[in-house]
């Protein structure tokens, strides 16, 4: 858990996020500015190449004047804050129970394989980082992989397997599940409430 | 009022109070590790089950929860033991059992309530964690793996100490307590932690392996590390000295102390005079008491009154002075008491006392910082004017250097006039006093060691009368001193003329042909070559550099002797274990070279002694209450100059000889200055 102070690479936000930070802090009460320090830390990794560094962190302290370990603390305590450098593609593959019983087992298989890193690693080449997160909220459609932020769905081995090599490709695949379900509904078309009333029977059904 | 039954047991309590306080004072403990009463509520160990009704039926922890009226709390149901057996059960699952071998043993909390409350057996076989040992500055040794996140140490930083280094960081089975970047815990009260810690994951780090709580002889007595006079209990182990722990006293230091107070005790153990000597052939020699009184009876021997001067010390007790100024007098010498060059009158009792009292702080509404830095000055009466500001009910503002006393005070400037200008009202803080209910004023000895001092005390003097700072039943006219002896010194007028800077300039002069010094070693001691030099105190240092005669006296810790706080609190401390060598405690050699002198003083044992001086100084039979000096005009008016103070301590871990002595000080010197450094930085390049 600990943070690697050796990176001493100065951090400030560039013009665009600065202009930002005044629309957050403009929501709170001038003494309860802290309250922006998750968006600001998000928006701070985000222009930081995905990862927040120590001089981030002391950096956003200093903006919202908090004492350091206080942005230390919400920095560690989410793991979506990469609290080292990550690889240009951050692949976060689901691994909750839903997700788990669904076949995430095969999609880690997959991931693991087809870049040769395990979870928290880089690739050599920078371009890559696997990222093993909790519950993404899309159970639904598991097991999921989020990049980019969208949702990759209804995955399985071969599926991810695709879904990795159009990313090697240079390419970006297509979002959403995987297996040709239309977002959440039935694979295969309805299986109840199949006679609706002629008005409504065209809605939500792939054409 | 709520009116709430637990267990049985009908108490009625005050809005606001918690199930668990409504317990206590019902007198029925509840068990619990991360509620402190002088800390905010965290609610996260669940020590504190109970069983309420009405409600869901759930477990309650009663620390956070509110008293209700007609609420009906049960805490030894059989429910409520099993509660306490879950929690023990989880709390000990990464806890390791190595109590035998934790400095903690006998003294932890875990230990006791596992014992009182516990199973008595783990059904967990499956793997514990480990957490890594972090360092949080030479006070506090970590053994985190022992850690069940009370998170006490964390409220503690931020809440009393005011420097917020301290936190959690991840989450879950991974949170660990650490400080920021492991850098070091970097407040004059972070010793304290140690004492919070309900556990062995935070120890004392001098103190380490040194001794078992059962070993140890309590003795109750007073610090005199800071003016404050905080309440102490010295654990001690043969001659030794082990540790000083606080005594809770609401009124003076509630239950810290400041680093210095807990941390310097290894310095009684070093540079220790045991034995007298006497310079010959310009080198100091072990001598015999008799031989030595013989010299000083010799040197004495038809010396007008006017050519001896006698200096006390910072750490001197009542008695002792008491007995030098009692025997030098009938010598037709003087004493003076203000080694530091501090202008300050003996006169008006309530010109140099905290008039206030420290539990005055807890109703000022405004307070006017002169020449003080609390911080460094009495680390504990800062925190408490500290948590006064917290409430946002008191403004404090500083006329001084800027310093950082661990909250945002408003910077009025460096400058004395600046006091004229709040007189004069043309300074915006002077409304402020004028508006404030109760307003205070503290004056550091800073604003007390300039030529203009006498000034700067009229007009304190002036913006206390003029802004209602003293009234029928407040006084806010504050000195805060930072010597232990002053105040009991000033009341018994060890004052001279010319001050300290008259001695010195009379020995070089020749004036002054010999010099009693008691303890004192905060001044040029080299301007008093030319004079012949008695040097009574316990440790050497500045003080023996140039004198003729050293006679051991006893620290703090070995003599029964009376101490008077800032606020004029007489306090009285015990000897805790019995001094090196042939050192006595310091009266007894007074009363001892009086004989030779022939001037026999009229007491043979402490109690006679005190008696004598309770006749002569009233005000030292009235043990702990504070006092009610009568308002009085001191100072005298005049042009201030306009330069800034030089505020009395800068190097807080090196204040007097014992703290000199002290390793564990000298360690604290290096690492809480570089603690402004980047990690692997040293103290040595801060």
């Amino acid at each position: 858990m600990s943070v690697n102070v050796k990176d001493a690479d100065k951090f400030e936000f560039n013009r665009k996020n600065l202009e930002w930070t005044k629309t957050q802090l403009a929501k709170y009460p001038e003494n309860r500015k802290e309250s922006c320090v998750m968006p600001f830390l998000h928006r701070a990794q985000e222009q930081n190449n995905g990862w927040v560094s120590v001089p981030v962190m002391e950096y956003i302290a200093d903006l919202l004047e908090m004492p350091y370990i206080r942005v230390h603390e919400v920095a560690t305590f989410y793991s979506m804050y990469n609290l080292k450098p990550v690889g240009k593609k951050v692949i976060e593959v689901c691994t909750t129970t839903p997700c788990w019983l669904r076949g995430s087992d095969d999609v880690v298989k997959a991931c693991k394989d087809e870049l040769g890193i395990g979870f928290g690693e880089t690739t050599s080449d920078g371009e890559f980082t696997l990222l093993e997160v909790e519950c993404a909220g899309a159970c639904v459609n598991a097991p999921v992989i989020a990049y980019a932020e969208e949702y990759y769905e209804d995955l399985d081995e071969d599926s991810t397997r695709a879904f990795i090599k159009t990313l090697k490709a240079g390419k970006t695949p297509n979002p959403g599940p995987q297996n040709g379900r239309f977002k959440s509904c039935p694979l295969g078309g309805p299986t109840t409430l199949k006679d609706m009333a002629p008005a409504d029977a065209e809605f939500g059904r792939e054409k | 009022m709520p009116t709430l039954t637990i267990d049985g047991i009908e108490v009625e309590v005050e809005p606001g109070t918690t199930v668990l306080q409504a317990a206590e004072q019902a007198g029925i403990e509840i068990p619990r590790f991360c509620y402190h009463e002088r800390l905010s509520i965290a609610g996260n160990c669940r020590m504190c089950l109970v069983e309420v009704s009405p409600g869901p039926p759930k477990p309650a922890a009663s620390c956070a929860l509110p008293a209700g009226d007609g609420m009906e709390v049960k805490t030894n149901t059989e429910k409520v033991k099993k509660f306490r057996e879950g929690v023990m059960e989880f709390l000990l699952i990464n806890h390791p059992l190595d109590c035998p071998v934790c400095d903690q043993g006998g003294e932890c909390d875990l230990q006791d309530q596992s014992v009182a409350y516990g199973e008595g057996a783990s059904r967990y076989k499956e793997k514990r964690r480990i957490v890594e040992e972090k360092y949080m500055g030479p006070l506090i040794r970590t053994i985190m793996t022992r850690c069940i996140h009370c998170t006490r140490c964390v409220r503690f930083a931020d809440e009393v100490a005011g420097v917020p280094s301290l936190g959690a960081i991840g989450r879950g089975e991974n949170m660990q307590i650490t400080t920021y970047k492991e850098q070091a815990f970097a407040s004059e009260l972070s010793g304290n932690v140690v004492d919070l810690c309900p556990v062995g994951a935070l120890t004392s780090k001098p103190y380490t392996f040194k001794a078992r709580p059962w070993e140890l002889k309590n003795t109750e007595t007073i610090d005199v590390h800071d003016a404050l006079g905080s309440n102490i209990r010295i654990d001690s182990r043969g001659r030794a000295v082990m540790r000083a722990l606080p005594r809770i006293h609401e009124e003076v230091n509630e239950e810290w102390i400041s680093d210095k107070t807990r941390h310097a005790v290894d310095g009684l153990a070093k540079n220790r005079l045991d034995r007298p000597y006497v310079k010959k052939d310009g080198k100091l020699q072990q001598a015999t008491w008799a031989k030595a009184f013989e010299v000083i009876a010799k040197k004495l021997k038809g010396l007008d009154g006017k050519q001896i001067a006698g200096i006390v010390g910072d750490l001197c007790d009542a008695e002792s002075m008491y007995a030098m100024n009692t025997l030098l007098k009938s010598l037709g010498g003087s004493v003076e008491c203000r080694q530091d060059g501090s202008k300050i009158g003996a006169k008006h009792r309530s010109g140099y006392l905290f008039n206030s009292g420290v539990t005055g702080i807890d109703e000022a509404d405004a307070c006017l910082l002169i020449g003080s830095n609390p911080r460094l000055e009495s680390p504990v009466l800062n925190a408490r004017l500290r948590q006064r500001w917290l409430t946002r009910q008191c403004k404090v503002a500083n006329v001084g250097p800027e310093v950082d006393i661990t909250y945002k005070i408003e910077q009025l400037g460096d400058s004395a006039t600046i006091l004229q200008d709040i007189l004069d009202g043309k300074n915006e803080f002077a409304e402020v006093l004028k508006s404030a209910e109760k307003p205070m004023l503290i004056l550091g000895q800073g604003a007390l060691n300039r030529d203009d001092s006498l000034v700067i005390l009229k007009l304190a003097h002036d913006i206390a009368e003029k802004y209602g700072l003293v009234t029928d039943e407040w006084n806010g006219f504050n000195v805060l001193h930072t010597a232990a002896s002053r105040v009991a010194a000033l009341d018994m007028g060890l004052v001279t003329d010319a001050g300290i800077e008259g001695i010195l300039s009379g020995a070089e002069s020749g004036d002054i042909k010999v010099v009693y010094n008691l303890g004192a070693d905060e001044f040029d001691t080299s301007r008093l070559k030319k004079a012949f030099v008695i040097y009574q105190g316990s440790h050497g240092d500045e003080g023996v550099r140039h004198a003729d005669v050293v006679l051991p006296g006893v620290a703090y810790t070995e003599k029964p002797a009376t101490y008077l706080n800032t606020e004029g609190r007489v306090q009285t401390a015990q000897r805790a274990i019995f001094g090196p060598g042939e050192a006595r405690e310091d009266w007894t050699i007074f009363r001892a070279l009086s004989e030779v002198l022939g001037q026999s003083l009229p007491f043979d044992n402490i109690a006679e002694l005190r008696a004598s001086m309770a006749n002569d100084y009233p005000q030292f039979a009235i043990i702990d209450q504070k006092p009610n000096a009568e308002w009085a005009d001191f100072g005298v008016a005049g042009k201030v100059s306009k330069d800034g103070f030089k505020l009395a301590i800068t190097d807080f871990y090196g204040t007097n000889p014992i703290a000199r002595s002290s390793e564990t000080m000298d360690e604290c010197r290096a690492a809480m200055n570089g603690t402004n450094q980047s990690e692997g930085a040293t103290g040595t390049d801060g």
